[in-house]
């Protein structure tokens, strides 16, 4: 990996030293404060930038509609967890022990509801909750342990006290020389590319 | 002499060598009705706050810290040694005898769980009921959760007798083509507790990623590197995987809600479901789930009060925190105390015979030592919460978490080998005492749950620190907000005396 400085826009660009047909995949700034980051992130919403996102070390209130993010789909992944939970853990157990090997015990019916409840209640929590995790993996993408983020080490303080935002390479707008420029008068104090 | 005690052990438990020296009792439990307190005391900011939870990661681990460790672990080995004479001899090794079929294993099943409903409260329900001062305790208290159900686990699979049949709980296919039977409450635990133990993990795993995220990017040696980089799964902090992952969060949370609620009640139904004089009462669920918060947050409590001192985390862990924990503690007490009282209540305007007798068994039978044990515990000993200056005192608490613990194991006790040793007939009663075995298991679980404890301290994160960043952010802004507003007033008192 090398680190070299732009002069003329003040931009270091962090190349991969196993690349071999170089070009920039992403451009990394940092600020300060969260304050910052949200005037920032309202701007880069309003430019147009699509394949773009703020990285911060907790959750910023406001961030969500600053950047324009809508609402996800996990809720619905939960309620079909918790769904198919509830009704397989009802079937489940009418099945074993109605159908499939039907005995009886102090006179009790095979099958009744609310002798079923507790376990069919159980696995729609469990269910619901494979959903809510499972899902937040497949939508974030995870795990994915190589990002070109990573490349940088400034960028290892967006973890800890730091606030950045990262613009892909594929964004139709990413320009190097333009973009480093905007994200400076928004208040960065440092601009990297990254080049693989 | 206490301070000569504490002179001695200051090398052991002196905070300077975690890094974390400058971290000075204040007490931020004054109410105000115009300001909050604040939760984060000190100067402290993000970069402080990750230093401070990420060296006790980072550095070598204290003297304090093996101490603690190898004598856990020391009291482990007892496990090791007698749940292999349990499996081999059978449980003829343990005090059980008919009609005391249930003896300390059973006692400790419901005990370990009731201690996990704490972290799931305090994770879960004060997250919905938004309590920020939850960040500060939540990491520590899912941790207590996981290993006290692991602890709880243990015990149905060697009370089984054959322990090498334990699988037939779970619905497997199987060549006998026989299946659990899903009318008894037992097979009802079985998904309980494996629910919320698995929940319980989800949820503490999930909220640990950004913080093992931020181990990875600090981490020095490869190996740290390549542990953290694999648990964080990639995290990089992104607010479009923040907007997810606090949804999830969200979602969980609201899962486990419900889920905590009904661990315990489905626990109890081990009892009331039963015909057994003292077991069969309609109040057991809510009246399990009380004590259960009761015993989880003295547990808490007892880690906590000493892992703040050894951890030097005294401006994240504040007083405040410690005397909500305590406040919740009185709750909990009187709704176990009201609960005590009613079912004597019940026991007589019921006019049943046998309940009568049970309960009155109970004070002042073959057991009454075990029964004014845990009165005494759980009843009077948190009462002394009432005045503010012992809810605020470091020593006072502690003690009061180890009576609560105590009382609380008694009352499973009592719940359990009353009822049974004394029920309908006078001729198949007995008196159940405990053999070699059964106390050594009780303490080698003690050893799993505090060696487990330790490893928790010393590799993973112990502080949720993004939540606590987020409740600093809100500090900041409210001081921000408050400074502006006296300003404003300062302008608008010199305009109108102008």
């Amino acid at each position: 990996m090398s680190a070299e400085m732009n002069s003329s826009v003040e931009v270091v660009t962090i190349t991969a030293e196993t690349a071999t047909d170089v070009k920039p995949v992403l451009m990394l700034a940092e600020f300060e404060t969260a304050d910052l980051l949200m005037e920032a992130a309202t701007r880069i919403r309003d430019e147009g930038f699509k394949l773009w996102d703020c990285h911060t070390p907790y959750p910023v209130h406001g961030l969500d509609s600053a950047m324009g993010i809508r609402p996800t789909l996990l809720p619905w992944i939960v309620l079909c967890g918790g769904f198919t939970g509830f009704c397989g853990g009802l079937l489940m157990q009418g099945w074993m022990n109605a159908v499939d090997y039907p005995f009886l015990i102090s006179g009790k019916p095979f099958f009744s509801i609310p002798a079923s409840i507790p376990v069919a209640f159980e696995l729609t929590i469990l269910l619901s909750a494979f959903g809510s995790f499972g899902g937040m993996l497949a939508l974030n993408g995870f795990p994915r342990f190589y990002r070109p983020h990573f490349r940088s080490d400034r960028f290892r303080r967006a973890t800890a006290d730091r606030f950045f935002i990262s613009i892909e390479g594929r964004d139709r707008q990413f320009d190097i020389g333009a973009n480093s420029k905007l994200l400076r008068e928004l208040g960065a104090n440092a601009v990297e590319v990254i080049e693989e | 002499m206490i301070k000569r005690l504490l002179a001695a052990l200051s090398p052991v438990v002196r905070p300077e060598l975690t890094g974390n020296a400058e971290s000075p009792e204040v007490d931020n439990t004054a109410y105000s009705p115009d300001s909050r307190v604040d939760l984060i005391t000190g100067a402290n900011d993000n970069t402080t706050i990750t230093d401070k939870v990420c060296s006790i990661v980072e550095q070598k681990p204290t003297i304090g810290w093996w101490g603690f460790f190898l004598l856990a672990f020391s009291v482990l080995g007892l496990l090791g040694i007698f749940v292999p004479f349990l499996i081999f001899w059978g449980v003829g090794t343990w005090g059980v005898n008919n009609p005391v079929g249930w003896g300390y294993a059973i006692v400790n099943f419901v005990f370990w769980v009731g201690i996990g409903h704490a972290g799931t409260l305090i994770s879960a329900i004060l997250f919905l009921f938004r309590q920020k001062w939850r960040t500060s305790i939540n990491r520590a208290a899912e941790a207590m959760t996981i290993f006290a159900v692991i602890c709880a686990g243990m015990f149905p699979g060697i009370h089984v007798g054959r322990a090498w049949f334990a699988y037939w709980m779970f619905p497997l296919p199987n060549q006998m083509e026989l299946w659990p039977n899903f009318r008894s409450p037992l097979i009802w635990d079985v998904f309980a507790v494996g629910t919320y133990f698995t929940v319980s993990l989800l949820f503490w795993y999930m909220g640990m990623i950004p913080d093992l995220a931020t181990l990875r990017d600090r981490a020095k040696h490869s190996v740290r590197k390549i542990a953290y980089g694999a648990l964080s799964l990639g995290w990089t902090g992104s607010n479009r995987q923040w907007h997810v992952y606090e949804r999830s969060y969200l979602l969980l949370a609201a899962l486990a809600t419900p889920l905590v609620l009904s661990v315990h009640s489905v626990v109890s139904f081990d009892f009331a479901v039963s015909q057994v004089p003292g077991w069969h009462t309609t109040i057991f669920p809510p009246y399990f789930v009380a004590g259960a918060i009761f015993s989880g947050f003295a547990m808490v409590l007892t880690l906590l009060v000493p892992a703040r001192q050894l951890f030097g985390l005294k401006d994240v862990i504040t007083l405040k925190h410690l005397e909500n924990m305590n406040k919740i503690i009185m709750l909990t007490g009187l709704l176990v105390g009201y609960a005590y009282s009613q079912e004597f209540f019940m026991a007589w305007y019921g006019g049943v015979k046998v309940e009568k007798f049970a309960f009155i068994n109970r004070a002042f039978g073959q057991y009454a030592w075990a029964y004014w044990i845990m009165v005494s515990c759980n009843v009077l000993a948190p009462q002394i919460f009432w005045f503010k200056k012992m809810r605020t005192n470091i020593w006072v608490m502690f003690a009061v978490s180890i009576f609560v613990n105590i009382g609380m194991w008694f009352e499973r006790f009592v719940i359990t080998v009353t009822s049974l040793a004394n029920d309908y007939t006078s001729s198949a009663w007995d008196y159940y005492s405990p053999k070699l075995a059964d106390v050594m298991i009780m303490l080698g679980a003690f050893g799993l749950f505090f060696t487990l404890f330790a490893l928790f301290c010393r590799f993973l994160p112990f502080i949720a620190m993004s939540e606590v960043r987020g409740v600093l952010a809100d500090q900041a802004h409210s001081r921000a907000a408050a400074s502006a507003r006296h300003s404003s007033e300062a302008a608008a008192d010199s305009a109108s005396g102008s």
